[in-house]
């Protein structure tokens, strides 16, 4: 039996787990919507995100805005830049090997990180939270603020996305777009506006994404390079296609690093260092794809003959 | 009767192939017309030139104006295209897939109505609304593509090769609702088709394609009762 | 090969034997690091070139054949470990080749489960996790601290005089004629391997796994194979930037390293040998371009100012790779392919 203040701080874990896991998860889910369109892993999504947060940033030091316009602002912005990313430079690569597009995301996630640092330096920036820093108390566990209003982002934007996709007739194209593009055309869906449309949500998923990390680790024009692949590694544990895997594979993730980083604390797990963190989250990855090779929620892939 | 479709010399290529060598045709607004000929003859590509989905030149007259343009174009003209092999999106479910039939209509209240009256051909669709359509049988998934393209309210319905892989039973049920259609709503369709004679039952005149030229047009009875014609070019 | 390709591997290496008379010392180890490049990409286009499995990890496999490399030469008594060490750098080599290989071999075989993005991800992890487990083990491999493989004559052959066409040659010379003699061995025993049996059932493998299975191909052991050689190349590399280095340590090898490698293989033409030595050229000369080191006489003065800025590297470096994909689809290699064909079109 664990102790009541040991079991107080390991709920506390959980919870800060999920925190952080919903960050992953907006991300993964950003990776998902683009590789379901355009069949690629986005591999500037995180410094995309990163160019997003920077925007936040000067419209509240430098313009003096208040939080909540700002961060409006930037969604708008970064739909509006992933919209453009795509009808600039992905289209051009489109229907081609998809390791063209996927080099091309290695060369945008270099020019961005550049640009990042030549515009803002890469000093590290402080980004104000919208959340107290504070902690309430709720059955004798101390839960930070900042973590709730996270974990309240993460699943409005869920829901807002879940509605979007499952509801309206623009979700329903962009559906048969991302699966079917062929079919799609035929009964008069404008397939290339669908996948920009996809670049602009996944854009403004991970700027989402960016807002949230930056008021807790500091804003620099590295910071999502870490994020990214705990999302990449969320989304191959859902399953690359799934959405709804996505989510439960950034939140399990989330929960499961700060699980063992605790117990490495309290419980002999005296060989787990901080910088295992990374390594033990894919060698479990890895053990979870070899038993279930599309991982939690996806489709197995078709072969044909 | 007014023209509704005239395609003019119209060719096709498929990269350095061509598969279309100026095929000339016309469709009358509430007809059927028949496309055959053997495989490779052209047929398909007849439809996807039409529809813009294959690289094509030549003239489209759709209702009096020019037709340009990809698929998107064509659909938003009033073609609806139902592909061969089903093209149902078999990752959505079956009320999706009408609900994207109508994907270019703006006017929500007809809409539903119209969700109502495909279900009067197809009832079996409005209690299975929300299954999705790859576990659908063969048959059913043919029935909802042609459910779907009926939601968009088509001017002019392309049918690609509706009879393939189908058991003869559900062919034949297809084709009912195909001439009920054109009975009692003067749905306009151009249907290609391997099997000649369920296709000359159905349609008033035909085209024979012969390696991407038309070798022969008349009326569906003329050809039928042509012995000559049906085993050089019908295969019966 | 046709008798074009040939002459033409001929005057390469012709050019590759007197190019070093040419250039300055500093530019030959340059050079010498294209080669180390280039049997990389060798091993990584034999994978991802022409079996279709997507590696994001093969820094790692260059890690194994450095560490290997390092620890055979200076060994790890002094941290804790086993090995005494001893052996000359230039024999630590193919041995590194054969420790990453047989590593390959291994993993392999799990990671035939996988396919696409899935196995990306697992290589990927792997290159992660290199670095973390290099410091984990720090009694074998000197931590992060890393080993100095410089600085013992007898066992460094660039140190201890070698003569090529009648040069007494310095170290980087040596480098240079050492990696190239490496690579161009390696470029023809790939060719060999990949025009065969071999080669054709790899193919296969990459086309229609299904159409391959049914045709008698053992999917298991195509792909293992392909890992393995693939990972050796890797190795054999490893142990030369090691060498060329002059120490190792978790840094050497990072995550940015197995991505660079991609981006060589795409643009050097995946499928194809002859445009690696382009993807090579890409990895080592572009970042040193971006800096405008060499076209500071070329630029307008205003964007050089620019691109010395933190950050403007990376923007010259990020745009061109893109510009490169948008005109050249199939890499280097293709356009190769394009312009041959058009010469023996002509006829």
């Amino acid at each position: 039996m664990l102790p009541l203040a040991a079991f107080a701080d390991f709920m506390q874990q959980i919870v800060s787990g999920l925190a952080s896991g919903g960050i992953y998860a907006a991300l993964a889910l950003a990776l998902v919507i683009i590789h379901r369109s355009t069949g690629v892993i986005n591999f500037a999504q995180g410094e995309m995100a990163t160019l997003c947060t920077y925007i936040a940033w000067t419209l509240t030091v430098n313009h003096g805005w208040s939080y909540w316009p700002a961060f409006v602002v930037t969604l708008a912005f970064s739909f509006l830049f992933g919209v453009g990313t795509h009808r600039v430079v992905i289209r051009p690569v489109e229907g081609g090997n998809v390791l063209r597009i996927v080099i091309v995301t290695i060369g945008l996630l270099i020019a961005v990180n550049g640009f990042v640092t030549w515009q803002w330096s890469g000093e590290q920036r402080q980004l104000e939270s919208p959340f107290p820093s504070n902690t309430i108390d709720v059955g004798g566990v101390a839960i930070s603020v900042q973590d709730i209003g996270t974990i309240a982002v993460t699943i409005g934007i869920v829901v807002l996305l879940w509605g979007l996709f499952r509801f309206t007739k623009v979700g329903l194209a962009l559906r048969a777009a991302a699966v079917n593009p062929a079919e799609a055309r035929l009964v008069g869906v404008r397939v290339t506006w669908m996948l920009a449309l996809g670049w602009g949500l996944a854009a403004t998923l991970g700027a989402v994404a960016g807002m949230l990390t930056a008021p807790s680790v500091g804003l620099d024009p590295n910071m999502m390079a870490p994020i990214l692949i705990y999302a990449f590694a969320a989304a191959v544990l859902g399953g690359i296609d799934s959405p709804l895997g996505a989510v439960v594979g950034g939140l399990l993730l989330g929960v499961l690093l700060n699980v063992v980083s605790y117990l490495s604390q309290y419980h002999g797990f005296g060989w787990f260092t901080e910088e295992l963190r990374l390594p033990l989250a894919l060698g479990i990855i890895l053990v979870v794809l070899l038993v279930k090779p599309s991982g939690l929620f996806g489709h197995a892939e078709v072969k044909r003959v | 009767m007014r023209t509704l479709l005239e395609l003019d010399a119209l060719e096709a290529h498929y990269g350095p192939v061509q598969a279309l060598r100026g095929v000339s045709l016309t469709v009358g607004e509430g007809e059927v017309v028949a496309v055959l000929g053997a495989n490779g003859a052209g047929k398909t590509t007849t439809l996807r030139a039409i529809s813009g989905t294959v690289a094509r030149s030549g003239v489209i007259d759709f209702d009096g104006k020019t037709l340009r343009g990809g698929p998107e174009a064509a659909a938003r003209a009033g073609i609806a295209h139902v592909p061969e092999g089903r093209g149902t999106f078999v990752e959505l479910t079956v009320n999706e897939n009408l609900r994207l039939g109508a994907y270019t209509r703006r006017e929500r209240q007809r809409v539903k109505a119209d969700v109502k009256r495909v279900a009067e051909y197809f009832p079996w669709m409005a209690e299975r609304g929300s299954q999705r359509a790859g576990t659908l049988s063969g048959g059913e998934q043919q029935m909802l593509a042609l459910g779907r393209a009926l939601m968009s309210r088509p001017r002019l319905l392309l049918l690609d090769e509706p009879s393939l892989g189908l058991a003869p039973l559900v062919v034949r049920e297809f084709f009912r609702i195909v001439r009920e259609l054109n009975a009692k709503e003067g749905l306009t369709v151009l249907v290609v088709e391997q099997d000649a004679r369920i296709a000359l039952s159905v349609s008033s005149r035909a085209y024979v394609l012969e390696v991407g030229r038309v070798a022969l047009a008349g009326t569906s009875d003329q050809l039928q009762d042509d012995e000559s014609v049906r085993r050089s070019y019908l295969g019966y | 090969m046709s008798r074009l390709g040939f002459v033409a591997f001929a005057a390469f290496v012709v050019f590759v034997a007197v190019l070093p008379t040419f250039v300055s010392d500093f530019k030959a180890q340059q050079y010498a690091y294209v080669g180390i490049y280039l049997i990389a990409l060798l091993g990584l286009n034999v994978l991802t070139g022409y079996t279709g499995q997507i590696s994001l990890g093969h820094g790692a496999f260059m890690a194994i054949g450095g560490y290997t490399s390092a620890i055979l030469m200076v060994g790890n008594e002094q941290f804790g470990g086993p090995i005494g060490g001893g052996v000359e750098d230039f024999w630590t080599i193919p041995v590194a080749g054969v420790v990453a290989g047989l590593v390959g071999l291994a993993f392999g075989l799990p990671a035939l489960r996988l396919s696409g993005l899935y196995l990306a991800l697992a290589t990927f992890a792997i290159a992660v996790a290199m670095p973390s487990a290099i410091k984990r083990f720090a009694d074998f491999t000197g931590g992060g601290t890393g080993i100095n493989l410089f600085g013992k004559p007898e066992l460094t052959g660039g140190l201890t005089g070698v003569t090529v066409l009648g040069r007494q040659l310095s170290f980087n010379d040596w480098l240079y004629y050492l990696a190239w003699t490496i690579a161009l061995v390696a470029f023809a025993v790939a060719w060999l391997i990949l025009r065969g049996r071999t080669g054709r059932a790899f193919r296969a493998v990459r086309d229609s796994e299904t159409a391959a299975v049914s045709s008698g191909v053992s999917l298991a052991r195509y792909k293992t194979l392909a890992f393995g050689i693939s990972a050796a190349y890797a190795g054999v590399a490893g142990a030369l930037f090691a060498v060329a280095n002059t120490y190792v340590n978790p840094d050497t090898f990072p995550i940015a390293l197995s991505i660079f490698l991609l981006v060589g293989v795409v643009v050097g033409g995946l499928g194809g040998l002859s445009g690696l030595v382009f993807g090579a050229i890409f990895i080592e000369f572009l970042p040193l371009w971006a800096q405008g080191e060499d076209l500071g006489s070329h630029l307008p003065g205003f964007l050089v100012d620019e691109t010395k800025k933190p950050g403007g590297p990376a923007i010259v470096y990020g745009v061109v790779l893109i510009l490169l994909m948008f005109v050249l689809p199939s890499g280097v290699g293709g356009l190769f392919r394009r312009v041959g064909e058009a010469f023996t079109r002509r006829r």
